[in-house]
């Protein structure tokens, strides 16, 4: 290691990379209970605040006692390497704080909408929301005990999801099956990168 | 600079940190990671509370814009101006987030998470 180069903070002695995967999907469906449970520190919550100079969803400085509206925004951690770190961010519950989707999925590997069979409609606005965005993204049962079991082609239906988009159950409790939805994202990911390298399209940014 | 007697209140005080200014000198992502040295965190005694917390936070590990926001208890918008000056004046050096182009680079680093990933 070379101490003497670290004068000032510019001068690290490896790049690091970190990349980020987005777990979306309605209120209370277990989106921190899944960043949590690979997570190496207990989900943070990082909040954006909107002012009436913000993004024009809401115009606070004309509704009396409520001038700033919060979106809050959980988050986990998995250092991989000295030099490559992922992030796992949580969705605002919210859907209508789509400027801060906007931001959360820039520059993201790609997406997991987790569904409730009990609330499927909650996934509707978050599917919208990805196939509207060149963002590769798959759909994760969430299995909580005592919901209704479906088969997964009843709930692809159900969800007007096309065949190319994986499907998979999970339980969003269990540290191994979470792990598998994140390599699902992860594969997927690969084979959309590939498909557009294949049809010569240009890599989507962002 | 602000508007001390706004009628709207607090409306201003999540910037009251970054002396109300809502822009940040440079984009930084929030899964950006952002860096200390030793020298750096000494130089940031006299940068203010703040960013000192900053500085002393990025020293032992790299931490995200998003994680620096979380544990200073700021919002991301201020965190983001009060970083970004940090990268300008040395004080914090920032890492790439991952790369947007290039199918080689952006299929490196989705093969070096998948296996991160499987390694768990």
């Amino acid at each position: 290691m070379d101490f003497a180069s670290s004068e000032r903070a510019g001068a690290q002695p490896k790049e690091i990379t970190s990349a980020k995967i987005v777990v979306a999907g309605g209120f209370g469906v277990g989106k921190t209970t899944l960043v949590g449970a690979v997570s190496e520190i207990e989900p943070l919550t990082t909040e954006a605040v909107m002012t009436s100079a913000g993004q024009g969803i809401d115009d606070a400085s004309k509704v009396p006692g409520k001038e700033t509206t919060t979106v809050a925004m959980d988050f986990g951690r998995i250092t991989m390497a000295e030099d490559l770190i992922l992030y796992l961010f949580g969705t605002p519950g919210q859907t209508r704080f789509w400027f801060m989707w906007d931001e959360l999925i820039r520059g993201a590997v790609g997406a997991a909408v987790l569904v409730d069979t009990r609330r499927i409609s909650d996934a509707f606005a978050p599917l919208d929301y990805f196939e509207n965005r060149h963002l590769p993204y798959i759909v994760a049962l969430n299995c909580f005990d005592g919901a209704p079991r479906y088969e997964p082609e009843e709930v692809r239906e159900a969800l007007a999801i096309s065949p190319q988009v994986p499907l998979v159950m999970c339980d969003a409790r269990q540290r191994d099956s979470v792990k598998m939805v994140l390599v699902s994202v992860v594969e997927h990911a690969m084979r959309t990168l590939v498909a557009e390298q294949g049809r010569g399209f240009p890599a989507p940014v962002g | 600079m602000g508007q001390p007697h706004d009628p709207r209140g607090n409306l201003v005080r999540p910037y009251a940190v970054t002396r109300g200014r809502t822009e940040p000198r440079r984009e930084i992502p929030i899964e950006a990671v952002l860096v200390a040295s030793q020298a750096a965190v000494q130089e940031a005694r006299f940068a203010g509370h703040d960013k000192y917390r900053i500085a002393v936070l990025c020293e032992p590990k790299a931490q995200s814009l998003a994680e620096i926001a979380a544990y200073s208890r700021l919002p991301l918008g201020a965190a983001r101006v009060l970083v970004a000056d940090m990268v300008d004046d040395g004080m914090l050096a920032l890492h790439s987030a991952a790369p947007k182009q290039g199918f080689t680079e952006r299929m490196d680093l989705l093969e070096r998470v998948l296996s991160g990933l499987r390694k768990l």
